[in-house]
């Protein structure tokens, strides 16, 4: 039997040696930071004894400071709900500002700037800029939250504005319709449902940022929490744990019926 | 389709369109549009056609100023509107209604607002805002939806319409203006022939009933010839032929279109 001589082998695709040098380079350094950074075995199996010892001191449960903590979490929705409202209703405008379908690139420019700036910190940062500021307490909390909803829907809602088709636009353009008429009349229907997704969505992420903003003293559940680690409280911060994954799936599911609401 | 002109409105005094010596350069130096005149006025129907890229869609966005002349006039009933700039030229557009190839409504609102759309340059962005039309407006959409046989649909959003109900209520809001003249932008090219057929009919329909002097953008020739009472042809930015379509021959076409075999 005669062996038919194969083909000559074709290579369907082109091998890409630069993203397998990219990967590679990736591995190489990720093991080389662990060693920098004495991040092995060893050191695991220590911490997850350390661990189980925290986790034991966590039950049970102190629910007996029931009162502070309905306190503070009331004064965490309170600053997520604020911070919401004021965000979005800046952030309407804000948003028109910087789309670049419907504004001159002198009017973008500035609006796009001004949502960078405020997407370029992250909310603890504000936090501690607010609290130093303004002073201790939930109106630091609230002013961080503002902007950093600012920067996430401010630029949401550009970017949806600037998806819309502009055929209408047009039309009401050629029926001589004022600016105004026109982005009531024509933009919004366009957008109005995004809107409404990124607005709850948002406020979602809002509740959980409200829990943290505390622990730099701007107020809400954050300064509770961080004040029982430190004081090795430990049955009492289980209980304002507790406290907030409850808070957030409620949150979330709040946000799903108003998102079931406007569909 | 029977439009009932008394119900509609009384009879105007004449309206006119007349464009004057109409020049438009994208580039400096290559004018799209070149030294264009003609005038149109009453019940008269007028068709633009000519080869795709030859100009017809900015020459109709010429008269309203959606894109600006480089040189030459506008007039509307006598107004001059070229040098019309801000609230202006606004008003004036509120007397130029205009139909477009893809209806241009707002998807997500109802028939009832897309036609009351019509108004908005009478009324308040405030009184848009919460949907306050006077009482006569509204009226006035009624009888309309009702004359063009869309009554039933006028609480629909515009997107459950099908292509030729959409253009309708596109010309509907255009007649809510109460213009002195009707531009329409290839207003039959996104229908099948039938419905184009009805667009047409429903837009001269129109034009007669409201004395409205109609300027269309058309590339179905023999649409054009079976419709209306004039014929303008463009070719490379400049009127070719400008008389009535029983004068338009073959000649002309392919002066206008240029080659001569697809003419059979």
């Amino acid at each position: 039997m005669t062996a038919t001589p194969l083909p000559q082998k074709r290579a369907p695709f082109r091998i890409n040696w630069w993203a397998r040098a990219g990967w590679l380079a990736a591995i190489v350094y990720s093991v080389y930071a662990a060693n920098y950074l004495d991040v092995s075995w060893s050191r695991f199996v220590d911490g997850i004894g350390n661990g189980a010892v925290f986790l034991g001191e966590m039950v049970p449960v102190d629910f007996s400071r029931w009162k502070l903590l309905i306190d503070r979490l009331v004064e965490t929705i309170e600053i997520a709900i604020i911070a919401s409202a004021f965000g979005i209703f800046f952030s309407l405008p804000i948003g028109l500002l910087a789309a670049r379908n419907l504004m001159p690139y002198w009017i973008t420019w500035p609006a796009r700037t001004f949502i960078a700036l405020c997407r370029s910190f992250h909310p603890v940062i504000f936090a501690i800029l607010f609290v130093k500021a303004v002073g201790f307490g939930p109106l630091a909390g609230i002013l961080t939250l503002i902007f950093a909803s600012i920067g996430f829907i401010g630029k949401l809602f550009a970017e949806a504005i600037e998806e819309i088709s502009l055929k209408p636009l047009e039309a009401l353009r050629a029926a001589g319709a004022p600016f105004m008429s026109v982005i009531i009349y024509a933009v919004l229907p366009q957008v109005l449902n995004r809107f409404i997704g990124f607005s709850s969505y948002q406020l979602d992420a809002n509740l959980r940022n409200s829990t943290m903003v505390g622990i730099v003293g701007a107020g809400g559940i954050g300064g509770t929490l961080f004040a029982a680690f430190q004081r090795f409280d430990y049955d009492f911060l289980a209980a304002i744990l507790i406290s907030i994954i409850a808070l957030v799936m409620i949150s979330e599911f709040i946000s799903t019926q108003i998102k079931k609401v406007f569909q | 389709m029977t439009i009932d002109s008394e119900k509609i409105s009384p009879v105007q005094p004449i309206r006119s369109l007349r464009v004057e010596n109409l020049e438009k350069q994208y580039v400096k130096g290559k004018p799209v549009l070149n030294n264009i005149s003609f005038e149109v006025h009453g019940q008269s129907s007028v068709a633009i056609i000519g080869p795709s890229g030859t100009g017809k869609s900015t020459l109709i966005r010429c008269v309203n100023k959606l894109i600006p002349p480089t040189s030459g006039n506008v007039y509307i009933s006598g107004e001059n509107i070229t040098k019309l700039t801000g609230k202006d030229l606004r008003h004036a557009r509120r007397k130029i209604g205009m139909v477009f190839q893809e209806f241009n409504l707002v998807e997500r609102l109802s028939v009832m607002e897309n036609v009351l759309s019509g108004r908005l340059g009478y009324v308040s962005s405030w009184r848009a805002w919460l949907r306050k039309y006077p009482q006569q407006d509204i009226e006035k959409a009624f009888e309309l939806l009702e004359s063009i046989g869309l009554i039933d649909f006028y609480h629909q959003r515009a997107d459950s319409l099908s292509g030729g109900q959409r253009q309708r209520v596109g010309i509907a809001r255009a007649i809510m203006q109460e213009p002195h003249v009707l531009l329409a932008d290839e207003p039959t090219s996104s229908l099948d022939p039938k419905t184009s057929v009805e667009i047409m009919e429903l837009l001269i329909a129109l034009s007669k009933a409201h004395q409205i002097p109609l300027l269309i953008n058309i590339h179905d020739v023999e649409l054009a010839k079976r419709f209306t009472t004039r014929v303008i042809g463009l070719s490379k930015g400049g009127i070719v032929f400008d008389d009535s379509p029983e004068k338009l021959t073959n000649n002309h076409l392919k002066e206008i279109y240029g080659g001569e075999e697809w003419l059979q």
